[in-house]
């Protein structure tokens, strides 16, 4: 219990040290002064934190016995009693009932067809997207960085045998591919969850970058400073990882920025086809897929579905928009 | 026999290019005693950086490959090593510095964690020892403020400070042999004569050979004790640098000297060398100057020289000193040194 709360912590904790430690790289530092000038960039910088801390909040719980399940501060703080069915935002009465009922709380965003506040699970889809953004990243950036590093430095054999394995992987219907890999690991008695969500999506997603990160090493693997550190001596991993990595590093970060947007949007969509998070846990495509039956009802029962989508669209601007500025802060060549 | 360090032998490298192999490098032979310092002279395109990448086995892969020959570095064949063995004398028992001193530097490591790389690599020494010794070589080649320098980026540093930290970095293992891949050239004139200086000075200090790869001949009559002069592919000539300088032999030398502007010849025309060197692809089959050469004859054409036996006192590829050729027209035989004035 005190060890599953530990986790989260340490994890921001690590981030922001690693945030700060970057700041005191020139390079780095030059692009934080370019980022805090754009204020358009920091309302996004904001609202992401908006969203990470829900998810933090979200991941912190604890339970009164050992029977309970626990509760995070998310759920202490915003769960509400459910109300008999559907209630519109800030509505005082249900609908779609013969007989109204009095709510007993107030929704901002409204109740779902059991009665859950809509705000309340939106909430609750914000660990749910940012695990999978980011953690589907962690698992295909090493994949891409390795398989693109080797082809683009050793060139011959090896980059032909990468690009063949990309290619073919490529070729496939992703959306195929990963209900695939996510019917093997259920055959192998793994029960469809967030980490297994993420693998399928992170083993699938990598050839993007990779092409990027092979073209990028194939560049800068004639370039005089490697000429010069073979000159001296240095071998291939310590040229590979030691001396071209670094280089790679802004353009790495930039990707793996706008890719954890594009993770996000995967979530919904594969989730909205029901191969996604499975129903139990919250996450905004459970919220579109439960709702896009009610958007026929008379009247429209359209705030869950908003809601979720809203959620989706802010969080992705938001990293599109800090992505966005990530590169440009960071581009030796956009520089005056 | 004096005592050499390094020893080419019909050194052979190619480059696989459509319409044929390249030859860069084309039966290269020449040594270089140690201590001493060994200038291969030629212009751009006629093979010298290659010569140099070829000896640490470095010819950008994959099209370029060393057919042949023999590199004798203290009496082995580093074309027999493995890349392992060859990662363990570079750096180490041979360092190369390059031309270009803005991009040879890694330009997102900081100077110090480069130069403590450079030993490290080798084991030379770690840690503490190696930021120390780094300092050490970098006062040692003349940058002020070494604890400065040692956090510095590449870009904060001029052209001259990177050469500086270049030749620091080359130098830290203590090399038996340094080749400096036209050190200068980038460099502004003030500039050129303080590295050259350096080079010398240290030279002198460690009693490292140097092989000098320069198209400038003002710099080899500074610092180098003997030259290779190359064309296309080949040395044409070599000598000592007072030899050569006193009587060039090759018609090219003698075309490289007359071109340079002297000012005993005030007010006359310079003298060019016509043409170009001829791309590396179609080398001509008889001797390959004979394009430009002013003393060609039938037999330049068809026949290609043979390089002067190895004990020749002055070894030039010319057929105008080859006694085995005996259809030299009269007007050209010996009496080359009338294009000199």
């Amino acid at each position: 219990m005190f060890l599953s709360n530990l986790i989260p912590i340490v994890i921001v904790a690590v981030i922001a040290g690693v945030l700060i430690r970057a700041g005191r790289e020139p390079l780095w530092a030059e692009a934080y002064r370019r980022l805090f000038k754009d204020r358009q960039v920091m309302v996004a910088i904001v609202i992401m934190m908006l969203f990470v801390s829900v998810a933090v909040l979200d991941s912190i719980g604890w339970s009164k016995s050992k029977s309970e399940t626990p509760q995070t501060i998310i759920d202490r703080v915003f769960k509400m009693e459910p109300e008999r069915t559907y209630s519109a935002p800030m509505a005082t009465e249900t609908m779609g009932e013969p007989h109204l009922h009095k709510l007993k709380h107030k929704h901002i965003f409204g109740t779902d067809g059991v009665g859950n506040d809509v705000f309340y699970l939106t909430l609750k889809g914000c660990r749910t997207a940012l695990i999978i953004g980011f953690l589907t990243q962690l698992i295909s950036m090493p994949l891409a960085l390795l398989f693109g590093m080797l082809a683009g430095y050793f060139g011959k054999f090896v980059d032909d045998f990468v690009q063949y394995v990309y290619t073919v992987l490529d070729s496939i219907p992703s959306v195929l591919l990963l209900i695939a890999i996510l019917m093997a690991m259920e055959m192998r008695g793994q029960e469809r969850g967030l980490v297994q969500i993420c693998i399928a999506l992170g083993v699938t997603s990598w050839v993007g970058l990779c092409r990027l990160v092979r073209g990028e090493t194939l560049k800068h693997r004639d370039r005089d400073y490697v000429r010069a550190a073979r000159a001296l001596g240095v071998s291939h991993g310590r040229i590979m990882f030691r001396h071209i990595l670094p280089n790679l590093l802004p353009i790495l970060i930039i990707t793996a920025t706008l890719g954890v947007s594009g993770n996000i949007i995967a979530e919904t969509i594969l989730t909205y086809l029901q191969i996604g998070v499975p129903p139990g846990i919250g996450s905004w495509g459970n919220m579109i897929d439960a709702a896009r039956m009610e958007l026929a009802r008379q009247p429209a029962v359209w705030w869950n579905f908003t809601a979720a989508s809203s959620a989706v669209l802010i969080l992705v601007l938001c990293f599109n928009i800090f992505g966005d500025a990530l590169r440009d802060a960071v581009d030796p060549r956009l520089r005056s | 026999m004096a005592d050499v360090l390094l020893q080419l032998e019909d050194l052979k490298t190619y480059f696989t290019v459509d319409g044929g192999p390249a030859r860069a490098v084309d039966g290269v032979s020449f040594s270089v005693e140690r201590g001493k310092t060994l200038a291969i002279v030629g212009e751009s395109g006629c093979g010298k950086s290659m010569t140099g990448l070829s000896i640490l086995q470095l010819v950008p892969e994959p099209a370029g490959y060393i057919d042949g020959g023999k590199v004798l570095f203290e009496g082995k064949d580093l074309l027999d090593f493995t890349w392992e063995q060859m990662r363990e004398i570079r750096g180490k028992d041979i360092a190369m510095i390059f031309q270009e001193p803005m991009t040879s530097l890694n330009p997102t490591r900081v100077i110090g964690w480069q130069l403590v790389e450079a030993m490290e690599v080798h084991g030379t020494a770690h840690g503490a020892e190696a930021r120390k010794r780094a300092m050490d070589s970098l006062a040692r080649v003349g940058l002020t403020g070494p604890d400065i320098v040692m956090r510095q980026y590449p870009h904060e540093l001029s052209g001259g400070m990177r050469q500086r930290v270049m030749i620091a970095m080359a130098l830290s293992n203590r090399p038996k042999l340094l080749i400096a891949d036209e050190p200068t050239t980038a460099l502004d004139v003030t500039v050129q004569a303080q590295i050259l200086a350096l080079i010398r000075e240290l030279q002198q200090e460690t009693g490292m050979s140097v092989l000098l790869i320069t198209h400038d001949l003002g710099i080899v009559a500074e610092v180098s004790d003997s030259v290779a002069v190359m064309y296309a592919g080949q040395v044409v000539e070599s000598a000592s640098t007072l030899d050569l300088f006193k009587s060039p032999m090759h018609p090219y030398t003698q075309g490289l000297f007359a071109s340079i502007p002297s000012r005993s010849r005030r007010g006359q025309d310079l003298l060019t060398l016509e043409g170009i060197v001829p791309p590396a692809t179609a080398w001509p089959e008889g001797c390959r100057f004979e394009p430009r050469c002013r003393h060609a004859w039938g037999t330049c054409k068809a026949v290609a020289p043979k390089a002067s036996p190895k004990d020749a006192d002055r070894p030039v590829r010319c057929h105008l000193y080859d006694p085995d050729i005996k259809d030299r027209p009269a007007t050209s035989a010996a009496s080359t040194a009338e294009v000199l004035p």
